[in-house]
């Protein structure tokens, strides 16, 4: 596992931020990381911990908690479609099925922790369905990697994925 | 981003988003001061700390999160002469399905927050503080840390802010998906960089061992902002604002079944609820009829809108009269939807009409509250999963005669039982939903079916065999498995059959 100087530079002054405790960066380090490698692997974890002066499991214990951290690697682009009630309301199981099928990828199960996505064949979308993502207003509402969609039918939806090589 | 209505209504009164969806505004520093931002902060610092704080009771603002505890009471509990330093959380992990405010005080107008936060930190005399915020909004996140960046630069933030000598910093921190950081003891243990399992109160009260076992005040985004007004206005002032108790403005957020949902800010218990769903979001849609609301969040106790509801109101003599009045007749604040049987939480409005059904809505929800559950107290760890997988099979068919009883039980057996507000937030959906619509969920429940059958079924249906042990049956069923026909319900001392 090769951690860039780069990012390893932000990985310190990321801890500065927390000068009571370093136990306090394990969340942003996970991030950081996993934004680098698409997922969090046990040797990233491992990695952490032994950056952070902690045991593995202190970090293990936060990974599998976290719906966020992804135990396996995503596809390309990764898609996150609201699940929660103003959103199903709206029709994003709907949603899901069209994304899905556009996309070709199998329906992911349900909202859950560890890897709860699926992956397509070419790698190049993996899609997962996600409790509430705060924008009930405008539902349905979906991410695709960091990037916000709001309102979303099947033809945004195939417009989307277009933009997503 | 895509936007509800650019407008405000006429009936609004915006002053937390008096910038969101203002034409021609934008998130930087520059624009923020020539609008007369950090002007509150110059005038706060020449106030003596207890004078802010003081101003913050005068003014009767409660939290904008969901619990709607009095802000300047929350402060008081601090102990400012200790020998430990005092932090200062903002909560922005904005969870509670329904609501969406935060999210544009955040991406629309950080520089609001932080002015009010850094007030707040003075007031309290915090020296250090966090943005907790939900890992969901990567761009808010980025937002705001460009945005503390402008204000270190300016010097409203750091060393010697404004040449006060007071010191003050703040992080963004990102969660990660939980909805339980939302809870303020979870988000301090998720913010210490540990699994966010709330603390138990007492002793664990962040006024007095919260974020590293340190004097904490963690405060909604919202909450905060209203601190910078409260400040320019004045306690006294501000107070004026809204209802006695039920003070200043409010955003609501309105989702589902209407015809024009959104966003309102608007003077707290100032208008009726028939008001803001008919008035401001336009009623609902075509050829519908409105059947159920959920006041604040989905956690709040459903409404049912046909339904008459029983509120003590000040009579011309002054004394308490009793008054029935109709759904669209509540004011919506805090003490009104307290005493109908509901809450204000954190004013996330979810309205259903005559299409849906109930059954099928409490499923989405149960699935969201057993995904979310933490797994630290049993009620709630298991509860959430049983209502559920009992949800689940309702809707698709298998409901059983007993399921709505059951349901009532397990959820009567989680709240109150639980560390945290977490156990009442999932088991009021249930208790309410099945209590108000009984006749929905009886419709649902027509099999007869013995524990071991229904089980199998789900177990086969979802693919998964979670939670179907041969002990489950059998705590439903202290005398063994019963014949089929006979009715099953867990009682408090069956539970104790679960191992």
């Amino acid at each position: 596992m090769e951690i860039p100087a780069e990012l390893e530079a932000r990985i310190d002054e990321t801890i500065t931020h927390y000068p009571v405790s370093k136990r306090s960066a394990v969340l942003p380090l996970l991030h950081l990381l996993q934004e680098h490698f698409g997922y969090i692997s046990p040797e990233t974890a491992n990695w952490v911990a032994a950056k952070l002066d902690l045991q593995p499991i202190n970090v293990l214990e936060v990974v599998t908690f976290y719906p966020m951290f992804r135990a396996a690697p995503p596809g390309r682009h990764h898609i996150r479609v609201c699940r929660t009630l103003s959103c199903a309301m709206a029709g994003s199981y709907r949603l899901l099925d069209d994304l899905c099928q556009m996309a070709k990828i199998e329906r992911p199960k349900h909202a859950g922790h560890g890897t709860p996505f699926t992956v397509g064949e070419d790698g190049r979308f993996s899609i997962e369905f996600v409790e509430c993502l705060a924008s009930c207003g405008t539902a349905p509402v979906c991410m695709v990697n960091d990037d916000f969609y709001e309102g979303v039918n099947k033809e945004a939806a195939a417009q989307i994925l277009e933009k997503y090589q | 981003m895509v936007s509800l209505i650019k407008q405000p209504h006429a009936r609004e009164r915006r002053m937390i988003f008096k910038n969101v969806d203002r034409p021609g505004w934008k998130t930087d520093i520059d624009t923020y001061l020539e609008d007369g931002g950090y002007e509150e902060l110059k005038k706060a610092l020449t106030m003596s700390q207890p004078d802010v704080v003081n101003e913050v009771k005068a003014s009767g603002l409660r939290g904008r999160g969901g619990a709607g505890f009095p802000c300047g009471v929350k402060w008081g509990f601090i102990k400012q002469d200790g020998p430990k330093p005092i932090y200062l959380i903002c909560n922005a992990d904005e969870s509670e399905p329904g609501t969406f405010k935060d999210r544009y005080i955040i991406h629309q107008d950080p520089h609001q927050l932080i002015e009010g936060m850094v007030i707040s930190c003075y007031a309290v005399n915090a020296r250090l503080a966090y943005i907790y915020i939900r890992g969901e909004y990567p761009e808010g996140a980025k937002i705001l840390e460009r945005a503390l960046a402008e204000a270190r630069e300016r010097g409203f933030l750091g060393k010697n802010i404004l040449g006060s000598g007071f010191d003050c910093e703040i992080y963004v921190h990102r969660g990660a998906g939980a909805y339980i950081c939302g809870e303020e003891t979870g988000l301090i243990e998720s913010l210490e960089g540990k699994r966010p399992y709330p603390r138990i109160k007492p002793p664990y009260f962040p006024a007095v061992l919260g974020l590293y076992q340190c004097p904490t005040i963690v405060n909604n985004v919202e909450t905060l902002c209203h601190v910078k007004h409260i400040v320019r206005m004045g306690g006294a002032e501000y107070a004026k604002i809204g209802r006695p108790n039920n003070t200043g403005t409010r955003i609501l957020c309105v989702s589902g079944d209407v015809q024009k949902p959104g966003y309102f800010e608007v003077e707290v218990g100032s208008l009726t609820m028939g008001e803001l769903l008919y008035d401001i979001c336009g009623g609902p849609k075509e050829g519908r009829k409105f059947k159920a609301i959920i006041p604040g969040g989905s956690s709040a106790k459903v409404l049912r809108a046909d339904e008459k509801y029983k509120i003590k109101e000040k009579g011309t003599d002054g004394a308490m009269v009793d008054k029935e009045i109709t759904f669209d007749q509540i004011p919506m604040d805090f003490d009104t939807l307290a005493a109908v049987g509901s809450m204000a939480g954190s004013g996330g409005v979810i309205v259903m009409d005559d299409s849906r059904d109930m059954v099928e809505t409490l499923a989405n929800i149960n699935e969201f509250y057993a995904h979310e559950s933490c797994g630290q107290c049993t009620p709630c760890r298991e509860g959430s999963l049983w209502m559920q997988k009992i949800t689940r099979r309702m809707v698709s068919g298998e409901g059983a005669k007993q399921d709505p009883a059951v349901l009532k039980s397990v959820a009567d057996n989680i709240a109150g039982k639980t560390i945290c507000a977490f156990g009442e937030a999932c088991a009021w959906p249930t208790q309410s939903f099945v209590g108000k619509f009984r006749e929905e969920f009886d419709a649902k429940a027509q099999k007869n079916v013995t524990p071991r059958e229904v089980s199998d079924g789900v177990a086969l249906r979802e693919g998964r065999p979670v939670l179907v042990h041969d002990h489950e049956v059998a705590a439903a069923s202290p005398g063994g498995v019963p014949k089929p026909d006979a009715p099953w319900e867990l009682s408090n001392d069956s539970k104790a059959g679960h191992v």
